[in-house]
């Protein structure tokens, strides 16, 4: 999970209360999704416990939402080794789309079809996320192309794929 | 609708490019036509365009047949209602950029000044300021093909032929000519046929359809 290390990597930059981590979190990552506030808290309270954080009250009435949370030496190491880490890179072989023209073929059903109808799929996202790109920030424009080009990338999967049905059709009937 | 290809054939010599396609194409409407290569997507684009006449089926534009007119007809046509953008932005070597953007004006019969100064407005309507005297080899391949564009859309077309027009390009050259294609089509309302292979681009349009051996594959209505 990335999310207390994304909101220990927010808090690096100044001390903040919860509500303006919350509000960072949501305008950069949150993209509909925003973060509910208990999940904030919850997860300031593990990082003070463990170390990485400090609250401080900073306002009469002790409630989470008055606390101004400060990250410590540990939490700024980890925050250093977190980002210069690579991700493991994710070989998606587990695909449902390969799944779903396998069990199509071996069944005698029509995979083309199903690759047709992805495909439409695709390219509408695609027109989304072109709209996000060409009306948003430079910020949503990065994160469109994120999803623009692993989106191309299934693209290509599936017009290989469709080119191959006849030869994959008899592989799996032999 | 503006342009519809019905049960088109066309063969090169021994080779069948199109077998009976069909395709039809709405007023004001972007529409990408996508598929592998060898798929026929360019000649379909080039029977819609007049420039080639198919074996069989039917071409027609704004309600008229445009298969059965002759090669002049066909070719005042092209000049006077359509534009062109190729892969290669296909500029004449001898002319300056906006020599070649005056260029359908000039042969159109507008005055030689009227038709310069008509193409200087395109300059900085697509970020091409103080290039109007380049030729092409001395551009940039991204500035070239809006160059192409600009001549492509100086005539004031009812619908562009776009053919690959970002395959010779970068990917960040290719979406500054796709943003400006299809922006300047939506404000002046034209109709634009898009051939591409490339989601990414096909991506600027509002609908696709996929050419595989020749035929256009039905489309397809997904829920999500």
């Amino acid at each position: 999970m990335t999310v207390p290390l994304t909101l220990l990597s927010l808090l690096e930059r100044q001390p903040s209360h919860g509500y303006d981590l919350k509000r960072d979190y949501d305008t950069y990552f949150g993209r509909g999704k925003p973060l509910p506030f208990g999940q904030v808290y919850a997860t300031l309270a593990r990082l003070a416990r463990d170390g990485k954080v400090l609250a401080a009250d900073t306002e009469p009435g002790g409630g989470p939402d008055r606390k101004r949370y400060v990250i410590t030496g540990e939490g700024v190491t980890e925050v250093a080794a977190w980002l210069a880490e690579a991700v493991p890179p994710e070989p998606h072989l587990q695909s449902v789309f390969f799944v779903k023209v396998v069990l199509a073929l071996m069944s005698g059903r029509s995979a083309e079809h199903y690759l047709d109808i992805q495909r439409t799929a695709h390219l509408q996202r695609m027109r989304e996320l072109t709209e996000l790109k060409r009306t948003g920030s430079i910020v949503d424009a990065l994160l469109a192309d994120y999803g623009l080009f692993h989106l191309e990338a299934d693209l290509r999967w599936i017009e290989l794929t469709t080119s191959r049905l006849d030869a994959l059709a008899k592989e799996l009937a032999s | 609708m503006m342009l519809e290809a019905r049960e088109i054939t066309f063969s090169f010599g021994q080779t069948v490019a199109l077998r009976g396609a069909t395709v039809i194409v709405y007023p004001g409407e972007i529409l990408a036509v996508m598929g592998p290569s060898g798929s026929g997507k360019s000649t379909l684009l080039h029977c819609l365009a007049g420039i080639l006449v198919p074996d069989r089926g039917e071409i027609s534009f704004a309600g008229q047949r445009l298969d059965t007119l002759d090669e002049g007809a066909r070719s005042a046509l092209r000049r006077d209602r359509f534009g062109f953008v190729f892969q290669f932005g296909q500029l004449v070597p001898e002319l300056t950029a906006q020599e070649n953007v005056a260029l359908p004006l000039l042969l159109g019969g507008t005055s030689r000044s009227a038709a310069m100064g008509e193409a200087a407005a395109w300059f900085s309507r697509l970020g091409l300021d103080g290039l109007e005297r380049r030729r092409s080899g001395e551009l940039s391949g991204g500035e070239a093909q809006r160059v192409a564009l600009a001549r492509g859309l100086v005539s004031r077309p009812e619908v562009l032929f776009a053919d690959e027009p970002t395959g010779a390009l970068d990917s960040l050259a290719g979406e500054q000519v796709m943003e400006l294609l299809t922006a300047t089509a939506r404000e002046r309302n034209a109709t634009v046929v898009l051939v591409t292979h490339e989601p990414r681009v096909a991506a600027y349009a509002d609908r696709e359809v996929i050419v595989r051996d020749g035929r256009v594959t039905s489309a397809v209505s997904v829920a999500l």
